[in-house]
Formats: C-alpha cells, sequence, structure tokens
C-alpha cells in the first residue's frame, strides 16, 4: 500500500537514517548519556546566570525551505535549544494556531523524516527537541525513530499523550539511542504523580504552566509556581515552561522559577500572518531577542 | 472489582498529563458506582421508567422468511431517544453528579448520542455542551434542533474531515482546559480508560436483557449475535453477555464504497494498529501514524478508529469483523420498512444488510439458525439522506 521511497526513514539523506558509528556522544546507547547534551546546555546557561531558550515551531511550517530559515534566524536570535513539531492530524493537546500550523504542513506532505532532516541540518549549532505525538512514533517503528533522532541531533523528544504510566516501553527504546523522552508535568498532577514522572524523566521535565491546550493567553502561568515548587521538591532535573508563554514579559515570570522557557504559538502565529517569510524571519527574531534578553544573556 | 486498563495489548490511557488525574478520579468513581446498590437502583429505575427498559425482542417473522432463518431484533431503536445511546448517557450522566461535576461535554456523529446526553443532562439539570463535526451538523440537521431543544449548546467542530473525529478531538481539548469541573461523557466504547469498560458496563444490559428474552422464548441460546461496529458501544453491548457462550458474535463495519476503495470507515477490515483518542487499538492511518479520514454514508459508522475490546476480539477470533457498504445500507434500510414497518438508522441497516446478503460470504444461513441482531436505533433522523442517496440509485 505504501509507495517505495515514502516509507519512513526509508530514502532519507543526510542525518536522519541512523549512522553506525556517528556522533559519539549521542549514540553511544548507554543510559548514562541519556539526555547528556541537553544538561550540557542547562548546565552552561546556569553557570551564566541566564534562563534556557528554546522556541517551538511545528516542522515544516510554513514551507520546509521557510522553515529552515526561521531555525536559522531562532539561533542567531539566542536559542538555546530549538523544539521541533512533527504536524500530526489529531494534535489534542495544541489549540487554534498550532493546529493550523500542523495541517498546513500535512497539505504540503512533509513526513516525520522531513523534520528530521530539518534538525540535522542545524544540529551542529544547538540541540533539538522534537514534539512528536504517539502515533507517529509507533508508525516510524519507535526502534528506528529513536535511532533517526539521535544521528539528526535530536537530543531529546516530547510526546504530549503519553503519560509517565505509559512510558516505559518507549523510554526503554529511547535510551537505547541515547534520547532523552521528556515527560510533561501539569497542575492537576498529583504530588503520587509527580514522583512517578521525576523518577522516570530524563533531560529535563516540560511543565505545562497552565490547564489547557497550547495557544496564547493574556494570563497565563498563575497555576505555575505551586506545580514547580512540587516539582523542586522531588527532582533535580532542570524545569521549563511551557503553553501559554507568549511575551518577553510571561516569560520573565516563570523564568523566575523555571531553568527554562518555551514560546510557540506566539512564533507560530507570527509566522502565519507574515507576508513573506523575510517578514516572518524578522518578526519573530524580533521577539526571540526580546525574550533572551527578558531571561538574561 | 478493579477497572481493566487493558485488552491484552489494546487499550491504556494515551492522553495529555492534564487529564490523567481526572481518569484515574473517574476509574475510582465507576469502581465504587458499580458496586453501589444504591446507585444501581437508581440507574435501573431511569432506565425502566424514564427508558423505557427492557427494551421488546421481536421475532420479525418476514425478515426470518426472507433469508431463512429465525431473526431476532432487540429493539433499542424503541429506547427513548431512539436509539442505545441513552443507556450509556444516563449512567453517566449519573456517575457526573455523584463526582460533583456540574458541566457535561460530548462529542457527537449522528448526534444520537449528542441528543442523549443532553436529554440526561436536561433531567438532571447539568450543564451540557456538545461537539459536532461541521458535516455532520449537515447531515443530522435534525439532531441537532433536538439537543438545542434539550437545552445544549451545539458548537460547530471545522478542523480536520469536519467528523466525529474532530469532534472528538475538540470534547478532548475541552477536558483539557476545563477538567476541574467538568466530566467527557464519551458515547462509543472508545478513548482512553477506563472509558471502554465503563462504557460497555452502561450497554452490557442490552445483551443481558436479550440473552434472558431469548432463553424464555426459545429455551436456547442464539446461533449468532450481529451488530454494527462504530466505535463498538452497541456491539459490546450485546455481546458482553454471550461472551462465555457458544454463540458467533459478528460486528459489521461500515465499507463505504468498498473495502478496497480507500472510502470506508472499516478499521478492524483494513486499518492498522496504532492509538487514536487515547486507547491502543485498530485504526485508519497512512505510513506515517496521520490519522486518515473515515467515510461512510451513516454519522455513527464515520470513524477512523474503534474500541479497544473490539481490537482484543478480533485478534483472538473470538468475535468476527464484516463490512457493509453504503449501499447495502440503504437497501436494508428500505426494505426492513417494507417487510417490517421498522425504519432503522443507518448505522443498524448495516447489520440488516448482512443478514439480508445471508451472512458471512453470503453463504446463506441454516434453517434453525437463531440470529439475533442489535438494532441499535431508529431511522428518523436519516429520512433526507436515505431519500437523497435513493433518488440518485434511482429506486422510485
Ligand atoms: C443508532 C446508532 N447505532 C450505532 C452507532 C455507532 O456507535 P457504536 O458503535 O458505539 O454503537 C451510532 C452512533 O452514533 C448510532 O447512533
Amino acid at each position: 500500500m505504501t509507495p517505495d521511497g515514502m516509507r519512513p526513514g526509508g530514502t532519507t539523506s543526510d542525518g536522519v537514517r541512523p549512522r553506525q558509528q556517528s556522533d559519539g556522544q549521542n549514540v553511544t546507547g548507554g543510559q548514562t548519556s541519556v539526555g547528556a547534551r541537553l544538561s550540557t546546555v542547562f548546565d552552561r546557561a546556569r553557570a551564566e546566570g541566564r534562563r534556557v531558550l528554546m522556541p517551538y515551531i511545528t516542522g515544516g511550517f510554513p514551507s520546509p525551505e521557510d522553515c529552515t530559515r526561521l531555525i536559522a534566524s531562532f539561533l542567531d536570535a539566542g536559542a538555546d535549544i530549538v523544539e521541533l513539531g512533527v504536524p500530526y492530524s489529531d494534535p489534542v493537546a495544541d489549540g487554534p494556531v498550532v493546529q493550523a500550523s500542523a495541517q498546513r504542513a500535512l497539505a504540503q506532505g512533509v513526513t516525520t523524516d522531513d523534520v528530521l532532516r530539518l534538525a540535522a541540518a542545524h544540529r551542529d549549532r544547538a540541540p533539538f527537541v522534537l514534539l512528536a505525538y504517539v502515533n507517529t512514533v509507533l508508525a516510524y517503528g519507535p526502534e528506528r525513530f529513536f535511532a533517526c533522532c539521535a544521528a539528526s541531533g535530536v537530543a531529546g523528544v516530547v510526546v504530549p499523550d503519553l503519560p509517565a504510566d505509559e512510558a516505559d516501553p518507549l523510554i526503554a527504546v529511547a535510551a537505547q539511542a541515547g534520547v532523552a523522552v521528556i515527560l510533561l508535568a501539569a497542575p492537576p498532577s498529583t504530588d503520587a504523580r509527580l514522583e512517578l514522572i521525576a523518577g522516570k524523566a530524563r533531560g529535563f521535565i516540560y511543565c505545562v504552566a497552565v490547564t489547557g491546550v497550547t495557544g496564547m493567553r493574556a494570563r497565563s502561568g498563575d497555576e505555575l509556581p505551586e506545580l514547580v515548587a512540587r516539582l523542586r521538591a522531588r527532582t533535580t532535573l532542570p524545569l521549563v515552561a511551557g503553553f501559554g508563554i507568549g511575551t518577553p514579559s510571561q516569560a520573565r515570570e516563570a523564568g523566575r522559577l523555571c531553568d527554562g522557557v518555551i514560546i510557540g504559538s506566539a512564533l507560530i502565529d507570527m509566522v502565519a500572518k507574515s507576508p513573506t517569510v523575510d517578514a516572518a524571519c524578522a518578526t519573530t527574531a524580533g521577539l526571540v531577542r526580546a525574550t533572551r534578553a527578558a531571561l538574561g544573556g | 472489582m478493579t477497572v481493566e486498563t487493558r485488552f491484552g495489548r489494546y487499550g491504556g490511557r494515551y492522553v495529555p498529563e492534564t487529564l490523567v488525574p481526572a481518569l484515574d478520579e473517574l476509574t475510582i468513581a465507576w469502581e465504587e458506582a458499580r458496586e453501589d446498590a444504591a446507585f444501581q437502583a437508581e440507574l435501573a429505575r431511569l432506565l425502566a421508567d424514564y427508558a423505557g427498559r427492557p427494551t421488546p425482542l421481536y421475532h420479525a417473522d418476514r425478515l426470518s422468511a426472507a433469508v431463512g432463518a429465525t431473526v431476532l431484533l432487540k429493539r433499542e431503536d424503541l429506547c427513548h431517544t431512539g436509539a442505545h445511546k441513552i443507556n450509556n448517557a444516563l449512567g453517566q450522566a449519573l456517575l457526573a453528579r455523584r463526582m460533583g461535576k456540574h458541566r457535561v461535554i460530548a462529542e457527537t456523529g449522528a448526534g444520537q448520542h449528542g441528543v442523549a446526553t443532553a436529554t440526561a443532562c436536561a433531567l438532571l439539570g447539568l450543564d451540557c455542551v456538545v461537539y459536532m463535526g461541521a458535516e455532520d451538523v449537515v447531515r443530522q440537521e435534525l439532531n441537532v434542533v433536538r439537543m438545542r431543544l434539550l437545552g445544549a449548546e451545539v458548537r460547530t467542530v471545522k478542523s480536520g474531515s469536519c467528523t466525529l473525529k474532530d469532534a472528538m478531538n475538540e470534547a478532548l481539548r475541552d477536558w483539557v482546559a476545563n477538567v476541574r469541573g467538568t466530566h467527557y461523557l464519551i458515547g462509543s466504547t472508545a478513548g482512553p480508560a477506563p472509558f471502554p469498560v465503563l462504557v460497555r458496563d452502561l450497554q452490557a444490559v442490552i445483551g443481558r436483557e436479550a440473552r434472558t428474552q431469548v432463553l424464555e422464548r426459545f429455551g436456547r441460546l442464539p446461533s449468532e449475535i450481529v451488530a454494527c461496529v462504530g466505535g463498538g458501544s452497541n456491539a459490546m453491548g450485546i455481546f458482553h453477555a454471550f461472551r462465555d457462550d457458544p454463540v458467533r458474535l459478528t460486528g459489521v463495519e461500515a465499507a463505504g464504497e468498498g473495502l478496497d476503495s480507500g472510502r470506508h470507515g472499516a478499521p478492524l477490515n483494513r486499518g492498522s494498529t496504532g492509538v487514536l483518542h487515547g486507547s491502543f487499538s485498530y485504526l485508519l492511518q497512512d505510513a506515517w501514524g496521520q490519522v486518515t479520514e473515515a467515510h461512510s454514508v451513516s454519522a455513527g459508522l464515520d470513524y477512523p478508529g474503534v474500541g479497544p475490546e473490539h481490537a482484543l476480539l478480533k485478534d483472538s477470533g473470538r468475535a468476527t469483523y464484516v463490512g457493509a457498504t453504503d449501499s447495502e445500507a440503504l437497501a436494508a434500510f428500505r426494505r426492513l420498512a417494507e417487510l417490517e414497518g421498522i425504519i432503522p438508522a443507518l448505522e443498524s441497516a448495516h447489520a440488516i444488510a448482512y443478514v439480508l446478503r445471508g451472512g458471512e460470504g453470503g453463504a446463506g444461513f441454516a434453517s434453525d439458525d437463531l440470529i439475533l441482531v442489535n438494532l441499535s436505533g431508529r431511522g428518523d433522523k436519516d429520512v433526507h439522506i436515505a431519500a437523497d442517496l435513493l433518488a440518485k440509485e434511482g429506486v422510485r
């Protein structure tokens, strides 16, 4: 049913296919290296007295060519890590802005391999984190998926519909490739659940700053202080806040509590509203720079 | 008794972390309520006095003569609001009230589950929001009006394929944002645990009644049980009481324009395994795990996924899953009306179509076969679709 060459990981170019003996740091296959490249970034930021800035963009949005320019522009503007979304048909954790970007990417035929290729193209400048819904990982084949991640400079994968209770099989496979499965914690998570999450997390913990889906909000983060306090009591891993953070001042607030901040929908909205890719690069770089300043550095 | 989260390798809870505490709470609430005599008594009273249970078991003489075997119809179409969906809606609405949740949300395809939920919420004084795909809002307009009359807010979903799958996505997003005071009243045996068990438990009354009725009237078990399969709730509801009996269980999926046309709603026949709406089961997807659109003339079967317990029943061979096409279903819709004076829902017409074509492979039935069909709903909601399509096919 699947035409040859459309198989996940099948006919991809540089970086996507797992290499036997490539990136020594990532593809060593030992537990010890899991998340190592991410910790380096957090350690350095801490030493320099700033917070880690992680812009998010849907891979292949607004087009694969324009997306690669946006990634470069985010890095030029001071991003420490770039989070790339694998576009998915049924993104239940996402609000309308991210949904629309995924639909636009999918309509252009963007695949998981295309997203991995985007990471691979910039892998020497920063580590990447992928956001992939669980069905895209299962369809790719978890072993090959995480091997391809490692080979493409992806250090961690956020799976927004994989709660800690269901995560063991993927955590184990990812660890073999040296990739961290990034777990999420949310305001409704009970203390017992935070305990479970802290016990299994690698790399960092993604703190969902609002009870809701992704998207910009006038107010955000009211529920964050309590969540962060409960997590700090249970883990020494870096905490990164995301969901609903779209302005430098919101980022500054979250940065007072957390080790890093993710901005996503605000950037995607800017891109969606830009007439040209040059305009999109300019406006988003402005927001990334201002957020960078708000987070120190 | 604990509620199971897996059926073999199927099921689970693949949802955002934000929802997991609510699923835990719901699991505990159901474990308690299903053992609680007072809760069960109240549900039984509502099912009897309000919903009209037990529903009749009707020996369809002329249909039997037409297929050469004894055909029995379990008349869920005679339930209040016109389908089996009310069994589940009443149970979950009572549970929501028991948990102190004052707001209920639901997804709906054909609108039958939306109407049932709006009805139960009106009865119990709960706020109700129903998500419905834009395409379904058009093709099941009558049910949209009914829901609004019942005081529910109907929100039209314009993302993706604008059908049941997208309505379910939107309901899940609402639940993520409002999880503390809201109960998500899922309408089928799909979704994350505990929904597949919760909904099956509430629909199992269909099979319990039917088993008693068949044994009383015929002194033996049916040879085969037939039900249509969308998410799978009317099928699980009638199968469950017979699970350990020597009885053939047959689920009929929507074959749409044909099982090999690429336009159908038959994940058990033509799908592959993966995750949709929180559980691991069969679904329609491409090689990259993107969920593909289903197609069926019946909105209630126009869904690319299926409940995880059916996935296990398929793999174990305990149940057999076949398809009926749009045109077979439309013909059966018409035939049942003519033969028995019963206009079935287009969903249920898929089960009738399988019987009319003589069962698996069209082989025909033995004269002593006793075939029990779940007539899951009535067809008032579908008459204008049927009129259009029959006209298009040149049927006078
Ligand atoms: C009358 C009727 N039968 C069947 C279905 C399909 O759902 P399920 O497979 O959960 O019974 C529906 C759904 O809307 C329905 O309205």
